[in-house]
């Protein structure tokens, strides 16, 4: 069994090695006829763009993609240094006709967005000509080898119950030099996936046949990212059945998040793109959809006849009611530990970092700042683009709605949802981005707080403070403070993931939904100890 | 200011304080000679097996002394002058007191077993216990089997902590089942089969003779007292009980029997000092308890009644229907009122007991064989609510109602398989019968006695 399993992260870190070195090879260049079409059909008007990526990309050498990028970085950067220059210049010389005309040539978006797209266009090489062998290499090793590493639990764990042995001993877990190195790899991937997608083209030609099957397109980095969040958490969610046998609530929590993941946060918004539909995940509200109020998105569910309006509908409907009120009745867990993208990754690759949220005071202090930070900053974005939109023009309270998009996707959407977020799972614990950062978290906390039937109640006197329920708080919350006194845990930060009544040794908590009427119960003295009650508060 | 010490920070001790500290701005100074901070001496095995750092067992963070004004003292209390109202630590320093609060706890029993103070014999009880073990048990090789001598709560989770590392364990009990003295036949028979399904080496029947040592005075093997049998060993722990930690005691003038004798408010013979926890021993027993409770929530409610009569509000130590709760490696145990074993129970007192028949669960109902009274119930693997039961047995509910209302008890995590119905269905058929089980109600559920 022991063998099985070393065996297993042999084939793992292959698989992990052959997919990161595979952005090293192929080599990317255009023909000049190629080059032309690619420009006309993207309406550039910039002479000096053509001219520069002519010299640097139309070639017959071997370029790799980091040499490919950095030419096609600077061809863009070029051309658009020539005319702010211009635009200065006729600025200076009050000529405005001339001054406004330069701007047309100028080429808007990200300079690595328009390098991916041109290596799209042009990679040649082993993966783009192999897909399948490429996919086995990289996934279907990583998956065996995974597997392998899991399976023998069944066995190794020994009898059905909660196993934490050795977590706290374990550089993996105990944030040793392996969940640093972790660390590292995770940071570096998504700062690539989002700042740097042209440097992983390759890993988008191994999927443009399955790409192709499901929506009749090549595939993005979007579409590689969701096929491995889906992998991952199917991966990781077989091992969730294996360690929670026992607890059928954490088997049909962890069959709920998979079948949202893969159904509604993959499977359909693809096959609604072959439809030639706007792609929609179903389950995704605002504010933790934060793009979902913005023009585009906006004008493109007008454009798409009925679903468009459907979707607009729903997802206001989506926020507005059927959000809150699930929250009313089964607190937020409904959406944040059963349903939830972040969350069913953070409850399956997560799971085993658990341990290393803070659980101190000053965290939970930051965690208030920084949740409701973010939401009054989501919703301050929406209004500016909102009134943007239906007003017609640029800026709201003298806040430009460019801006602060561009600023909140920056700031919230890619550094502290993904490279945050997910990157810091081995050392800060695997509900980073949920505790710290995610708004509809923080709209949700609200409900749960002040207005639910959810609570985690505390059995009566049974407590023995032992820490366990708080050590596996991946939210960090002290839960044992509540339970040694005796109350039921009501906080807005709560997941409801049942991990702490699972490692409970006595039987004390219990996630449930009830009458709101005693849900929160402070207690002088905990049941058990007959201390006439009434003489006390009569007393004070 | 009056000046209030307690001398130990367990969790009778630290209860104490905390609840003086909201009652009253009272100097208050906690004494202890095992580590500055309180920490849950229940989580030392998971400190071992690695679920958790020695920090996860400290309820409160390190500010919170200084915080509340809560002076943590550490020294070693050698004397106690209550004429002069003051302590004499070990170093000779001294400490004076206005009132003072014993809750030094207890420390594990030893039978006066030739070998008993031999290095790598140990008990498990304080933070220099779980030292020690990290010391000659770290890993499999270092220690090749640990034998552990007394088969109660604390044994059986040294033998988890032992096999969480892969050591294999001897584990010698006295009695001819598993903790038999206080659980039923049926359950005690259970946790047993499920001992060895650990591959723990479980001696029934088996005492210790002598614990033999090389040269150095380290262990090296166990002889069994029955067979005479020699098992090579590197580890001996001592489970075999706890006694109240109360030698420095015996000097001063404070009346002691097996603990400090206390009446019902908490209170020695000396006016102003107190004995709170384990290691106080009530005068005469309150109803079917023992005088001296060795448990997590007696220390705990001592602690809450001395704090009201030290803020001048006095309060008898009432503790209400008994309950408890254990965990035997993989099954959870909880107890509320009394079940006591065929060996101790009375002759008005009959068993209904029900075991699923696959899984480790079961549950021993006890009650009252004329007046159907409900006494106590022993549940594994399977968890109820304190609320529920505490409310029954203050309303002398009959078993007829116990068994009827049971889905209200039900504290399992949601979507857990119940088994009500075959309860209450093998009820009907032992005694003819015809409970009808109600559906849970929230509304009995919080309606309070």
């Amino acid at each position: 069994m022991k063998f099985i399993k070393n065996t297993g992260l042999i084939i793992f870190i292959i698989g992990l090695s052959v997919f990161t070195a595979s952005i090293f090879t192929g080599s990317f260049s255009l023909t000049q006829q190629e080059l032309e079409a690619f420009i006309s059909d993207k309406g550039y008007k910039s002479k000096i763009l053509k001219k520069e990526l002519s010299k640097a990309i139309v070639t017959t050498d071997n370029i790799n993609i980091f040499q490919f990028s950095s030419k096609v970085t600077a061809a863009f950067e070029t051309s658009n240094t020539y005319y702010d220059v211009q635009i200065e210049k006729y600025g200076a010389e009050k000529n405005w006709a001339k001054k406004s005309e330069q701007y047309a040539y100028k080429i808007f978006g990200k300079p690595h967005s328009l390098s991916y797209e041109l290596a799209k266009k042009s990679g040649k090489g082993f993966i783009k000509d192999n897909p399948g062998l490429s996919w086995f290499l990289t996934f279907g090793l990583g998956i065996i080898g995974a597997l392998m590493f899991i399976l023998p639990n069944l066995i190794l764990l020994g009898k059905s119950g909660i196993k934490n042995d050795g977590i706290h001993q374990e550089s993996a877990t105990n944030r040793g030099w392996i969940a640093w190195l972790v660390l590292v790899y995770l940071v570096t991937f998504y700062l690539v996936l989002y700042f740097r997608p042209d440097y992983v083209v390759n890993w988008t030609f191994i999927f443009d046949p399955i790409s192709n099957f499901l929506n009749g397109g090549e595939a993005s980095q979007w579409f590689v990212y969701g096929f491995l969040y889906c992998t991952i958490m199917l991966v990781m969610g077989a091992r969730m059945y294996i360690k929670y046998r026992h607890n059928k609530y954490q088997i049909i929590r962890t069959t709920s998040v998979l079948f949202f993941q893969i159904v509604f946060a993959f499977l359909i918004p693809e096959i609604m793109t072959s439809l030639n539909m706007p792609g929609y995940d179903f389950k995704s509200a605002f504010p933790l959809d934060y793009d979902f109020f913005f023009e585009w998105n906006i004008e493109s569910l007008k454009n798409s006849g009925g679903i468009g309006i459907f979707i607009l509908v729903w997802g206001i409907v989506l926020t507005l009611v059927i959000v809150p009120v699930m929250v009313y009745f089964f607190g937020k867990r409904w959406y944040c530990s059963w349903v939830c993208g972040c969350g069913g990754l953070a409850e399956t690759l997560g799971d085993p970092y658990r341990q290393n949220s803070d659980k101190t005071l000053k965290s939970w202090k930051l965690e208030r700042w920084l949740i409701h930070s973010v939401l009054a900053f989501s919703l301050l974005m929406t209004a500016v683009t909102l009134y943007c939109y239906f007003s017609g023009t640029q800026s709201f309270l003298g806040i430009k709605s460019q801006w602060i998009k561009d600023t909140y996707s920056f700031l919230v959407g890619a550094w502290f949802a993904g490279v945050i977020g997910t990157g810091f799972y081995p050392i800060f614990g695997n509900r980073v981005w949920c505790r710290f950062g995610c708004p509809l978290a923080a709209y949700l906390g609200f409900v749960q707080r002040f207005k639910s039937r959810f609570r985690i109640t505390t059995n009566g006197g049974q407590c023995i403070s032992c820490g366990n329920c708080t050590t596996y708080c991946e939210q960090g919350i002290d839960v044992r403070a509540y339970a040694q006194k005796g109350e039921n845990i009501v906080r807005s930060s709560c997941v409801g993931c049942g991990i702490c009544s699972a490692v409970c040794p006595r039987g004390v908590l219990k996630l449930e939904n009830g009458p709101e009427d005693g849900r929160i119960n402070p207690t002088e003295i905990l049941l058990g100890n007959d201390i006439d009650l009434m003489s006390l508060i009569n007393k004070k | 200011m009056e000046h209030i010490v307690i001398i130990g920070n367990g969790i009778a001790g630290i209860t104490a304080a905390r609840h003086i500290r909201k009652n009253s701005d009272k100097k208050i100074t906690v004494v202890s000679a095992e580590t500055k901070f309180f920490f849950s001496r229940t989580a030392l095995m998971y400190v071992y097996m690695g679920h958790q750092k020695f920090e996860h067992t400290q309820p409160y963070e390190n500010w919170f002394w200084d915080k509340n004004k809560i002076n943590l003292k550490e020294g070693f209390v050698n004397t106690i002058y209550t004429d002069k109202k003051l302590l004499e630590f070990k170093d000779s320093s001294t400490l004076s007191y206005d009132k003072l609060i014993i809750a030094t706890g207890s420390k594990p029993n030893k039978f006066g077993w030739k070998g008993q103070d031999l290095e790598g014999v140990m008990g498990m009880y304080h933070k220099q216990d779980l030292e020690n073990l990290e010391k000659h048990a770290p890993n499999k090789e270092v220690c090749k089997r640990a034998v552990i001598v007394g088969g109660g709560l604390i044994g059986i989770e040294l033998a988890e902590m032992l096999i969480s590392r892969k050591i294999p364990v001897t584990f010698l009990v006295r009695e001819d089942s598993f903790w038999n003295g206080v659980l039923p036949a049926q359950e005690s028979k259970m946790i047993s089969k499920h001992i060895l399904g650990h591959h723990i080496d479980l001696r029934l029947n088996t005492n210790l003779k002598e614990i033999k040592a090389d040269k150095n005075g380290k262990v090296t093997s166990i002889i069994i007292e029955e067979t005479g049998e020699e098992i090579e060993c590197n580890v001996v722990g001592l489970t075999a009980g706890v006694t109240p930690n109360i030698d420095f005691i015996k000097t001063s003038k404070i009346e002691t029997k097996k603990g400090v004798l206390v009446d019902r408010y908490l209170e020695t013979n000396i006016k102003d000092v107190f004995a709170i926890g384990d290691c106080a021993e009530q005068r005469e027993a309150i109803g079917q308890r023992r005088t001296i409770e060795a448990v997590w929530y007696t220390g705990r409610m001592m602690g809450e009644t001395v704090a009201q009569t030290i803020c001048n509000n006095k309060t008898e130590y009432k503790p209400g229907h008994w309950f408890n709760s254990a965990k035997f490696l993989d099954i959870e145990y909880q107890t509320y009122g009394w079940v006591f074993s065929e060996r101790d129970k009375q002759e008005n007192e009959t068993y209904f007991q029900w075991q699923h028949p696959k899984e480790n669960k079961c549950i021993t109902i006890s009650y009252d064989v004329n007046t159907h009274k409900f006494l106590g119930i022993n549940t594994f693997g399977i968890r109820m609510r304190h609320e529920t039961f505490d409310k029954w047995l203050t309303k002398n509910k009959s078993i007829e109602y116990v068994l009827e209302f049971l889905a209200d008890a039900n504290f399992d995590p949601e979507f857990y398989k119940l088994h009500e119905t075959e309860i209450v269905a093998k009820f009907n058929q032992e005694n003819n019968t015809s409970i009808l089980l109600k559906k849970k109600s929230w509304k009995r559920i919080f309606t309070k006695a």
